[in-house]
């Protein structure tokens, strides 16, 4: 004898009927590209019509951890990552603070803070790379009529100043997103928590520090997270402003995954490269989770 | 509601129907042809538009369409572009350096065939070469360039001077002057960023230098002793503020914008860069003045003077559906008449363009070709081709990294060389 479903049973039924055509669309575009990656990491593929394709296993894996370009790589994709996001973390909760206190044209700041983050990244990269030209750039123009330089310096041709100068133009992008996210979050909270603050006696930074900080802490995590995967990832405006030079200086790890799967054909090495990242970046993400989310405040 | 429903009813018919026709495999009217090439180094925009607009004029039964990227996407797009079926592009341009990869990845198709008697005699032999791998001939050459030594003869007059070098080493003397007496700050600029350019520069000087890329065998050469040499009097000029620092973050685009802005006495650049800075009064500040030399070589080394043969021809997709209309464009885009007309930024492939009545009317044809068109014959002899390997890219970058290691310090020029010098080894292997 059939048992009859209850109600709930037939609600989630439903509900995964509902959901299925989405679910197959989803996992279509998300898992099969990871999972043929995965795939493809297992080989060795030659380039070519009829590509020959060769069983290595983790073969592709073992190379790639002992290879101390491939760690070099990594360490310097963290350096991006972690000055990078860390100073748009800082100037993006200056700003957001600022937008915050409403001073007068409050609302014309936050519009204009859109263009950066509007600017397609390759355009940034292409405009950075005019701004930081040696002979005809707009930053040698600036600091030369402020008189803090005498002569032109050519930026980009030292490895540490063109990392820096990237991670620069980087901020320049991305900072309005993290302020938007942040003067979002600030909008929401409740005001009597300070004001009650205030009159027992808390200063402005005590207040900021153990009330407005906590509360904003999911925002936080959000726009951190979404940063900190997307910066190490970064390729575009290396791509643009460096091609990954000087010597190599700005090559991070999405631009060593370009140069050997599109530049040099190697699919294998290029496909554990793209699967590192991603493992890489869900580590990221869980360890952000485990430090900063608790859920007994939601 | 009804009219809501109505539309996205026609909507959905819309994209059935464009997919169902999308399917047909041919589709009534022209075929359509898409061309990949390259927007820097060669032809403007303009005049590869008009050749295009030309041909599917006088073929109604063939449409071309025509794309753009910078030179250093063009192999990486080509690449992406064969892994699709039918491939993204019917016709591409293809760097002498990279027929090797190409013909053995089985990505171009092979023209031996359909190459007329007429072509093969009229045609340069060094040109043949560039597009042959293996005795088969994979398309047709097209861009026959050449690194050429460029001065801007106004500014080497006020140092004093009233002949261009002829050595590196009277570069260097000269170059001392031009900074003594404050006419420029950096007297020579290069393209030696993370790029091919910078091996083309560096293969200028090392064969200048007596060097070579590699032995009998293939095996790399360049890091003896003459490699060393030629590596540190690179840093040396910039070290003595000779060569313009930036240098070492610049393709050719930035050699052209700075040596038409009289920022720089002396330049190596392709052809294409005398028309655009002698004559190009809304590009060059510097029009009139600029000269074109023998490209110098070093003194002691017993070579006249060495450059970079950097030519390129066009190749069929062997994956395109229309390899017939494909080959058709590829005929005319380098055909003696075309190339002829269009010699203003490239010079013609075709020998004949060259002799007897036809030399005088190709120097006739644009401003720049008179001094070109002679200039080309002068230095040709001396260039000399990068190794035809299918494992190039990789080659290459390892040698990019060497030369930018030694030039921005990190490693000594021996160091550096030696390492690439290894790596080409294991690439071979």
């Amino acid at each position: 004898m059939r048992r009859k479903l209850s109600l709930s049973q037939q609600d989630a039924l439903l509900g995964l009927a509902l959901i299925f055509p989405s679910l197959v669309i989803i996992l279509g575009i998300s898992l099969q590209p990871i999972l043929s990656t995965l795939y493809l990491s297992l080989f060795e593929t030659s380039r070519g019509i009829e590509a020959q394709r060769t069983f290595v296993g983790l073969g592709n894996y073992a190379n790639l951890l002992t290879d101390a370009v491939f760690w070099v790589t990594i360490g310097r994709t963290l350096y991006f990552t972690i000055v990078s996001v860390g100073l748009e973390l800082v100037l993006g909760l200056a700003i957001a603070q600022l937008i915050h206190s409403h001073p007068p044209g409050w609302q014309f700041l936050r519009t204009s803070l859109i263009i950066p983050w509007a600017v397609p990244t390759i355009v940034n990269g292409t405009m950075w790379r005019w701004i930081y030209n040696a002979d005809y750039g707009a930053l040698n123009g600036l600091l030369y009529q402020l008189g803090l330089i005498d002569k032109y310096i050519p930026w980009l041709t030292q490895p540490t100043t063109a990392m820096n100068l990237v991670i620069l133009a980087d901020i320049w992008h991305s900072v309005p997103f993290i302020a938007l996210i942040l003067q979002a979050a600030l909008a929401t909270l409740p005001a009597d928590l300070e004001e009650a603050a205030a009159v027992d006696g808390a200063n402005a930074l005590q207040r900021f520090l153990f009330i407005r900080l906590p509360l904003l802490r999911p925002a936080i995590l959000v726009a951190l997270v979404i940063r900190t995967v997307e910066a190490f990832r970064v390729f575009d405006i290396i791509y643009v402003i460096t091609n990954g030079g000087p010597a190599f200086g700005t090559v991070t790890i999405s631009y060593l995954t370009y140069l050997e799967s599109f530049s040099f054909g190697h699919v294998g090495r290029g496909s554990a490269l793209s699967f590192l990242i991603s493992l890489f970046t869900l580590i990221m993400a869980f360890l952000y989770i485990r430090v900063l989310y608790r859920p007994e405040e939601q | 509601m009804k009219t809501l429903k109505f539309i996205v009813f026609l909507a959905l018919a819309l994209i059935l129907l464009v997919s169902a026709l999308g399917c047909q495999p041919q589709q009534a009217g022209p075929v359509t042809v898409r061309v990949l090439t390259m927007e820097q180094a060669g032809p403007t925009v303009d005049e590869m538009n008009a050749i295009v607009a030309e041909f599917n004029k006088a073929n109604p039964n063939v449409k071309v369409e025509i794309e753009y990227v910078s030179y250093d996407a063009l192999h990486d797009k080509i690449t992406t572009a064969m892994a699709a079926k039918p491939p993204a592009y019917d016709v591409f341009l293809v760097d002498d350096i990279w027929y090797a990869e190409f013909a053995k990845a089985g990505y171009i198709l092979d023209v031996t065939d359909r190459i007329t008697k007429d072509m093969r005699d009229k045609i340069f032999k060094a040109a043949w070469d560039i597009t042959t791998v293996n005795g088969k001939v994979y398309g047709m050459p097209w861009l026959l360039d050449q690194k050429y030594f460029y001065y801007n003869e106004k500014l080497l007059n006020e140092a004093g001077f009233s002949e261009p070098p002829k050595t590196w080493d009277e570069l260097v003397e000269q170059a001392k002057v031009i900074k003594e007496k404050g006419i420029v700050e950096y007297p020579i600029v290069w393209s030696w960023g993370q790029y091919e350019a910078a091996i083309c520069d560096w293969v200028t000087l090392l064969y200048g230098n007596g060097g070579r890329l590699v032995d009998e065998s293939g095996k790399p050469a360049f890091n003896d002793a003459i490699g060393v040499k030629t590596l540190s009097w690179m840093l040396q000029t910039i070290d003595e503020s000779i060569t313009n620092p930036a240098s070492v973050s610049y393709v050719e685009e930035d050699v052209r914008n700075v040596f038409s802005q009289g920022k720089a006495v002396f330049a190596t650049n392709w052809v294409y860069m005398y028309d655009l800075v002698n004559f190009n009064t809304e590009q060059s500040q510097v029009t009139g003045q600029i000269k074109m030399a023998l490209m110098p070589a070093f003194g002691g080394s017993g070579v006249e003077s060495a450059t970079i043969n950097g030519s390129m021809g066009f190749s069929v997709a062997a994956t395109s559906p229309n390899t017939d209309a494909a080959w058709k464009y590829v005929e005319y885009l380098t055909s003696e008449d075309v190339q002829n007309r269009y010699s203003a930024h490239l010079l013609p492939i075709w020998e004949t363009s060259f002799q007897g009545e036809n030399l005088e009317k190709l120097k006739g044809y644009t401003p720049a070709n008179a001094t070109t068109v002679p200039m080309f014959s002068a230095q040709f002899p001396y260039a000399h081709v990068r190794p035809k390997v299918p494992y190039y890219p990789e080659a290459s970058k390892a040698l990019q990294l060497a030369l930018q290691e030694a030039l921005t310090k990190q490693k000594s020029p021996q160091q550096a060389l030696d390492d690439a010098a290894a790596k080409w080894v294991e690439l071979a292997k």
